[in-house]
């Protein structure tokens, strides 16, 4: 009986033993890519923001909070490229996610009112998304021609007058944030389906019976329960709009964010910075603003979806 | 309530279905005018949608004097700026290059990802928390913040230079956070009593994770794959940082140095894009449903 025990006392131990050691082997390559890979750069970006890394050497200087200083001097500057860049962001974000969302929410519930073609509606929404941003921002420099694109001259034919979109200052940011709308609706049209789709159809039935007309169901039921979907979606879709690079590179004159760094954006002065002029520490220093800002919003979506809803 | 054995991955998956098949939410039959006023907006927003695209294919064929005459369709349609681009820039080596790297990280992505989604959601062990936080977390960080690290650390191994370069391109997306997150859910709905039985019959741990396990989570992963395959494809910042001369650029990269050298010619530039999109939007058209399956689960877990 004793000895009985003991050898499956043993074999459990071994077994468990075992187990640890199969986990651990199964683990071993990823866990070596999320160190050296994730964990090692996200550190050593840290780093780097601390010091004056300006040509390629394999280090530079530390220098403290210098970056960030000059960072924060630049931003009052009125023709720096840095105060341009949070600038347009902040626009990019605040005119992008609501258009993106009142868009996505429309044809999603628009979708779900049809009973045929709804596959091919949902691919013609959905194209845009899985393609290449900067086709699609060569797509619509060409539309967007001042005076032989296709809007211009759709324009002239109603007799309109023609618009400068991205060749003007004024116009540029607003052409781009269309764009960047125009590519990225599909996915806020598929999380808002999926939502609606949760929504049981019991309560409609309910306030139908109950006299409610559409819009009170759309006031009253629809948005409310959609209330996760619409939080994820602005998260979503504001830390998107925060790293815009491709289509902005790509649709302005020589990718430098223009005409006059009207459209230019963090990101893209990251790259300048960085990658152009080589000034690593200085684009090291707003990558960290970056973390920080969307870590920030990641914070504060996690507070608003910690309450689960249940239907 | 759902019944005991349904698990929250297989509602998600139910849901992530109903996105895709076309379900009326009302009865068939009578005519209803909020219908036919959806499906009048709606149309006029895949004018919207669509338009674009056809402009981009339709200024292809077209010549560059036909340009300058504005008419809808191209009068003679030509396939010259097809053959033009083709054989005068790196167009078909960028295909390759594209084609190599979605392929090897989108290999890897679906090995290592459901590996560890598997180890994490199937075995005990110690550090097994800390080390599912230790990747979670690195969700935290932008890419925007690593590519200057990443690019120090290339320069170092020599992975901007040479065949290296498809190392040097693929390497941040090898493996995912977002993928390891969606598969150890998926492992949830494979009963541990299976695996038990498998290892009772001395079926070691490695197949018992091949061959009993991963085939039913292949819904996952196919949506893992394709998720993986068009980020990849798409990727457009961390490759322009890192190719280094254009025998290595991806399409994206390439496309856009492509413009550089053709500003005006815009029957070129459509036509590069089209050579560029056209390939996703096939793949697209063709895999529809797991599409966008795909991606109302993967926004849905994540």
């Amino acid at each position: 009986m004793i000895l009985h025990n003991t050898g499956q006392f043993r074999m459990k131990l071994t077994l468990r033993q075992r187990q640890i050691i199969w986990a651990y082997a199964f683990l071993s390559v990823s866990l070596v890519f999320f160190i050296v890979i994730r964990w090692y750069p996200t550190l050593l970006a840290f780093n780097i923001s601390f010091r004056d890394w300006n040509v390629f050497e394999s280090s530079g200087p530390w220098v403290g909070m210098d970056n960030f200083a000059e960072i924060w001097e630049d931003a009052f500057k009125p023709r720096s490229a840095v105060r341009a860049a949070f600038t347009n962001t902040i626009l990019y974000v605040v005119y992008g996610v609501p258009l993106q969302l009142i868009f996505g929410l429309g044809i999603a519930l628009l979708l779900s009112q049809i009973r045929r073609f709804s596959a091919f509606f949902r691919v013609a929404y959905f194209a845009p998304y899985v393609t290449s941003a900067v086709a699609i921002a060569f797509v619509w420099n060409w539309l967007y021609q001042p005076q032989d694109g296709l809007i211009n001259q759709f324009l002239s034919a109603l007799h309109l007058p023609n618009q400068p979109f991205t060749s003007s200052p004024k116009q540029a940011l607003l052409s781009v944030t269309a764009v960047a709308v125009w590519q990225n609706v599909g996915f806020a049209i598929i999380i808002f389906l999926a939502g609606i789709q949760q929504i049981p159809e019991t309560y409609y039935e309910a306030a139908r019976i109950d006299g409610a007309n559409g819009w009170q169901i759309f006031w009253r039921i629809t948005l409310p329960l959609l209330n996760p979907v619409i939080v994820y979606l602005t998260v979503l879709s504001t830390i998107s709009y925060l790293r815009l690079f491709a289509l902005v590179q790509n649709m302005s004159p020589q990718g430098t964010g223009g005409p006059l760094k009207s459209t230019t954006t963090v990101v893209l002065e990251v790259y300048r910075e960085g990658f152009s002029s080589y000034n690593m520490g200085y684009a090291g220093a707003l990558t960290v603003i970056l973390f920080f800002v969307i870590l920030l919003i990641t914070v504060v979506q996690l507070k608003f979806l910690t309450r689960r809803f249940e239907y | 309530m759902t019944t005991s054995i349904e698990t929250s991955a297989d509602r998600t998956l139910q849901l992530a279905e109903r996105v895709v098949s076309s379900g009326p939410r009302r009865p068939r039959g009578r005519f209803s005018w909020t219908e036919a006023l959806a499906y009048l907006l709606l149309s006029l927003g895949v004018v919207v949608m669509v338009t674009p695209f056809l402009w981009m294919l339709l200024t292809s064929f077209k010549s560059a004097p036909e340009l300058l005459q504005f008419a809808f369709l191209p009068e003679n349609p030509t396939l010259d700026n097809y053959i033009r681009v083709l054989t005068t820039s790196s167009f078909p080596r960028w295909y390759v290059n594209s084609i190599v790297i979605a392929v090897i990280s989108t290999a890897s992505v679906i090995f290592f990802d459901s590996l560890v989604g598997y180890t994490l959601n199937k075995f005990e062990f110690p550090g097994k928390n800390l080390i599912f936080i230790g990747i979670l977390g690195t969700l935290m960080v932008p890419t925007e913040m690593l590519i200057i690290p990443w690019y120090t650390m290339s320069v170092d191994f020599g992975w901007h230079v040479g065949v290296a370069q498809y190392w040097g391109i693929a390497f941040p997306g090898v493996i995912t956070a977002t993928g390891i997150f969606l598969m150890r859910q998926f492992f949830d709905g494979v009963p541990s009593e299976l695996l038990d039985a498998a290892r009772i019959d001395g079926v070691n741990e490695f197949g018992i994770w091949w061959r009993i396990a991963m085939p039913l989570v292949k819904p996952a992963i196919a949506a893992l794959a394709i998720f993986n395959f068009i980020g990849n494809w798409n990727a457009y910042l961390w490759p322009l940082i890192v190719a280094n001369g254009r025998n290595y650029y991806t399409l994206p990269v390439g496309l856009s140095f492509f413009r550089g050298e053709s500003t005006t010619e815009w029957e070129k530039i459509m036509t590069a894009a089209s050579l560029a999109s056209i390939p996703l939007l096939a793949v697209f058209l063709l895999f529809q449903k797991q599409i966008i399956k795909g991606i109302a689960l993967t926004g849905l877990k994540a």
